[in-house]
């Protein structure tokens, strides 16, 4: 069997051994850490690997290839391979859930269940970055969707029904047009059998005039789930309503499902109607970047203001995506890690915050660096990332992707790429607003002067996403080597 | 007379023997002995079951009356095999006193329609398929009507009897214009001569809205929520499954068969009736709050999604459609299996009775789930696979238009779906179901769906022998 393989058998081993736990605390905590550090060794293996096999000379498109027939009379296979942007984003997956099953260590109530939908979720989201043939990624799409419903329904706050029903329901309807898309490379494709796999797909290629259908219809697809807008909408209030390693998980990993399924079905596939058609979507992700930042600025929830401000950074991953050359993508890769990273890191020191405080509204907080310092320098840390501080891993990719963006030499694009630019302006107006408002001051609340700091796992789950952010910043050639034979047989460029 | 002629009809023989068994055993069996009409029924049926599966000799009897080809046999496997769930399910509403004393005319009457689904599955003459619809039609009449001193129950059997009937004698008139105009009723010879009039399409016409009666599709759907809330909850399971999942078949072979000629006309009704039985069962099933009248509009949806395959006219279309039909009635055998569980147990069958079940029957609520679940087309249930497979089959003949419209209402159901789901496991309850433990044949049958809603779509075997049964134009 292919090591690869691993990454979905792992999490479903998991899924079975939390049957039997009951709700004994210790028991799932056990499983969950197991399962965690299995996989978080089994991608940093895949990364070593991976390195040593391009290092090697192998500068074939995907690696590690199995391929297992499953419905023969319809060409459907089990597939898996992976290239860089794929190590990339399970090693991403790996340190989120990873952090995630810290972040909710103290899950109440029913912590079965709760991690037993974890579990599910985490089959999705590796599955999909593993498989290389459309049928298994809808399918893993779908597998990790799914439990969004009951994490957030059930172990939400505020509005948290209301949420999940909408978060289901519009990715959901992202995925409806995804699937008329799939079918529709399937039956269009120039391959001598119809086929489901990516590579054979795209060797073959599919005519220009149906790829005028299938590519908007797969990249809204995707996008709904990339928070494109207007199809962000599902994002802040799902974000806000879920639990924190749910957060963690959906807006560092399951949002970059959007991004990477945006590049590998619907740009790798369809080239020529890319760039024919990236125009609407250039301006569509554009107004994403800066009208989610914008609203990250009147939003009072710490929840929703970076639930906004992932509108905007998600919205550039898919921006960065569409201007259709290799400088612009590695940066959206970059993006892709250090935004789910960043957000991760921010997400989980909310549920900390909000743990302690009982408050996310900012305006009931203040002075909280006297309390608890390691919360809020880790606060800032990732404040510091997120609005693009050298050494930090939000620099090197938004610098990255507008670099690339810049180089075409056409007014419209140029013209949208200052625009874009212009959110890492309003980027620091609202994180610097909230730094200020909660960690500085006075403290506006007396229980809140015998709060106390974070304990040691919550510290474990910090310290690894600060210490992945700031690797990202210092030495990021790690993550351009890991993608560079990746992006060079694109036909896109 | 050529007796080897009934050697064909192997499935038919062994239904009968079945059949006279039991009957006989209730006659002369004692008030004590009916009981293990039970087990005797279950065993029996398996025994049945099974010997549908031992190699079969394929080909035509009686001059093309009867035709029994390798998706004939399959789908009939297929029904079978819910009809064994059914039994399996049916034993605590059959074990309470009031209707203990007729368990012997359930199982014979049961036994009955699906005879008559035979017939219309394998008929290949009208004259044989219309005995063959009549005898599938009557004596589930007189199920519905099994709780008759239940005024929903008696009221349902009134209603099914006049739309049986009401769409029989339409379909009956349909038969008769296409007699006058074509001069047969054997399927091979209309097929052969068959050539597009006014009169032939009229013909096609009365005989498609007759079948569309018995699938419940819109606009001939108006019998289906007040029969199906008012039956016995076993028998709307098998309504809904095994009779429908008949009557699909029936229509698929005699558009493919007898009008695969006039494939431009059908194509124009089908295309219609499919988009508003899907959106019109999808929009009626939102509101609805108790679980019966619930599933009723659910799977009224559920049939435009399977005449979407049917519509295909390929091999493709054909074993996605058997596939699709094979999962349904896994997925909703499941579901009505819990709801009549509940219903055996506390006589509670609307949707605010199940909030907090998760709470006090775990496992009840997740085989609601994964049948939900599996109706709705999420993976990682059989649903997700049929429901691929059926588009899959569309967009092969750029059905692209019909297949999104179908996939944006499988977000609409979705929605009913998840709020079964939200009342089960979110809402909380001052009063949820108590905790209780079904009898062992329901377990059984619970189990067998749980199984096959997870088993059907991971491997591949089923869809791969179905597919290569199906037969096209």
């Amino acid at each position: 069997m292919n090591f690869l393989s691993l990454f979905v058998l792992i999490p479903t081993l998991m899924l079975l051994a939390f049957m039997p736990c009951k709700n004994n605390m210790h028991a799932i905590r056990t499983v969950a850490v197991t399962g965690a550090s299995l996989l978080l060794m089994l991608s940093i293996y895949t990364v070593v690997v991976f390195l040593n096999a391009r290092a090697a000379g192998d500068a074939s498109p995907m690696l590690f290839m199995a391929d297992t027939m499953w419905y023969p009379s319809l060409n459907i296979h089990y597939a898996v391979g992976v290239d860089g942007i794929s190590v990339a984003m399970l090693l991403l997956s790996s340190f989120i859930v990873f952090t995630g099953v810290f972040a909710s260590w103290n899950m109440t109530p029913q912590p079965r269940e709760f991690f037993m939908w974890f579990s599910l979720l985490s089959i999705g989201v590796y599955g999909f970055f593993i498989s290389i043939d459309l049928f298994t990624m809808v399918l893993f799409y779908e597998v990790a969707l799914i439990p969004m419903y009951l994490l957030i329904g059930l172990w939400g706050t505020g509005k948290k029904e209301y949420s999940a029903m909408k978060l289901t329901l519009m990715l959901m309807g992202g995925s409806a047009f995804m699937i008329l898309g799939v079918l529709g490379i399937y039956y269009s494709s120039n391959a001598p059998v119809h086929t489901f796999n990516l590579l054979e797909i795209a060797k073959a290629g599919i005519p220009l005039s149906l790829q005028y259908y299938f590519f908007p219809l797969t990249f809204v697809g995707f996008g709904v789930l990339g928070a494109m807008f207007p199809f962000h909408t599902w994002s802040p209030d799902g974000h806000a309503s879920a639990p924190t390693a749910v957060s963690m998980l959906h807006a560092g990993v399951l949002m970059k499902l959007g991004g990477y399924g945006c590049f590998r079905i619907a740009i790798f596939l369809m080239p020529q109607a890319a760039h024919e058609l990236s125009w609407i979507f250039l301006i569509l992700t554009g107004i994403s970047v800066v009208y989610g930042a914008f609203g990250a600025v009147v939003q009072t929830d710490l929840k929703y203001i970076n639930a906004y401000s992932s509108v905007s950074h998600c919205g550039l991953v898919l921006f960065a995506i569409l201007m259709l050359n290799e400088t612009a993508t590695t940066g959206a890769v970059m993006q892709m890690l250090s935004h789910g990273l960043m957000t991760a890191l921010f997400f989980a020191l909310i549920g900390m915050i909000y743990g302690r405080t009982h408050t996310r509204d900012i305006r009931e907080m203040g002075g909280l660096m006297k309390v608890m310092p390691f919360l809020s320098v880790a606060y800032v840390i990732a404040g510091l990332a997120s609005l693009g501080l050298p050494g930090l891993s939000g620099f090197v990719s938004e610098m990255t992707i507008f670099i690339g963006a810049f180089q075409h030499d056409d007014m419209f694009r140029r013209v949208f790429t200052i625009v874009a630019v212009s959110s890492i302006v309003i980027t620091a107006v609202y994180i610097l607003r909230v730094v200020g408002k909660i960690l500085y001051g006075t403290i506006q609340d007396k229980h809140h002067e015998h709060l106390t700091d974070a304990t040691w796992y919550e510290r474990l789950a910090v310290v690894t996403l600060i210490v992945c952010i700031a690797g990202i910043g210092m030495y990021p050639s790690f993550i351009s080597s890991l993608i560079r034979n990746s992006l060079s047989y694109m036909a896109a460029w | 007379m050529d007796l080897s002629n009934y050697l064909m009809m192997k499935q038919e023989m062994s239904l009968l023997v079945v059949f006279l068994i039991l009957m006989v055993y209730d006659l002369f069996a004692s008030e004590n002995g009916r009981k293990w009409l039970q087990p005797m029924g279950v065993v029996l049926f398996l025994v049945h079951t099974v010997l549908g599966f031992l190699p079969y000799a394929t080909g035509t009897s009686f001059a093309g009356m009867y035709v029994s080809g390798a998706a004939e046999v399959a789908i009939k496997n297929i029904l079978n095999v819910g009809v064994l769930l059914m039994f399996l399910q049916a034993n605590g509403w059959l074990g309470k006193p009031e209707s203990s004393f007729k368990r012997g005319e359930f199982f014979m009457l049961t036994l009955l329609t699906l005879f008559g689904m035979y017939l219309m599955i394998s008929s290949g003459n009208f004259l044989l398929f219309y005995i063959g619809l009549e005898t599938a039609s009557l004596p589930m009449a007189a199920l519905v009507a099994f709780e008759k001193f239940q005024k929903n129950s008696a009221e349902a059997g009134a209603k099914y009897v006049f739309n049986a009937v009401f769409s029989s004698a339409i379909l009956l008139f349909g038969t008769s214009l296409l007699y006058g105009a074509m001069g047969s009723l054997y399927y091979d010879d209309l097929s052969m001569s068959l050539i597009s009039n006014p009169l032939v399409i009229l013909a096609m016409v009365f005989m498609l809205v007759g079948l569309f009666f018995k699938i419940s599709l819109v606009p001939f759907h108006f019998w289906t929520p007040d029969v199906y809330q008012g039956a016995p909850t076993t028998i709307t399971a098998y309504l809904s499954t095994i009779s429908k999942g008949a009557a699909v078949f029936a229509l698929m072979t005699i558009l493919y068969k007898v009008f695969g000629s006039m494939v431009f006309e059908w194509h124009a009704i089908l295309w219609w009736v499919i988009v508003i039985t899907i959106t019109i069962g999808n929009i009626f099933a939102i509101r609805q709050t108790n679980l019966k009248r619930f599933l009723a509009f659910s799977s009224i949806s559920q049939a435009g999604y399977i005449a979407l395959s049917v519509m295909a006219g390929t091999p493709m279309g054909m074993s996605a459609t058997m596939y699709y039909i094979l999962v349904y009635i896994f997925s909703n055998m499941a579901a009505f299996g819990v709801i009549s569980a509940i219903e055996n147990k506390t006589g509670k069958v609307n949707m605010t009775d199940y909030n907090g079940l998760y709470k006090t029957n775990p496992y009840l609520a997740v085989i609601m789930m994964f049948a939900l679940f599996s109706l709705g087309g999420i993976p990682p249930t059989a649903g997700f696979f049929s429901k691929f497979y059926v588009f899959m089959a569309a967009s092969a003949e750029h059905e692209y238009v019909l297949v999104f419209i179908a996939l944006l209402n499988t977000i609409i159901s979705l929605y009913y779906y998840l709020l079964v789901v939200k009342a089960m496991f979110i809402n909380a309850s001052e009063h949820p179901i108590e905790k209780f433990s079904s009898d062992g044949y329901m377990k059984l049958s619970l189990v067998i769906c749980l199984i096959g809603l997870i088993v059907l779509g991971f491997t591949s075997g089923i869809y791969e022998y179905l597919n290569t049964v199906g037969f096209g134009i």
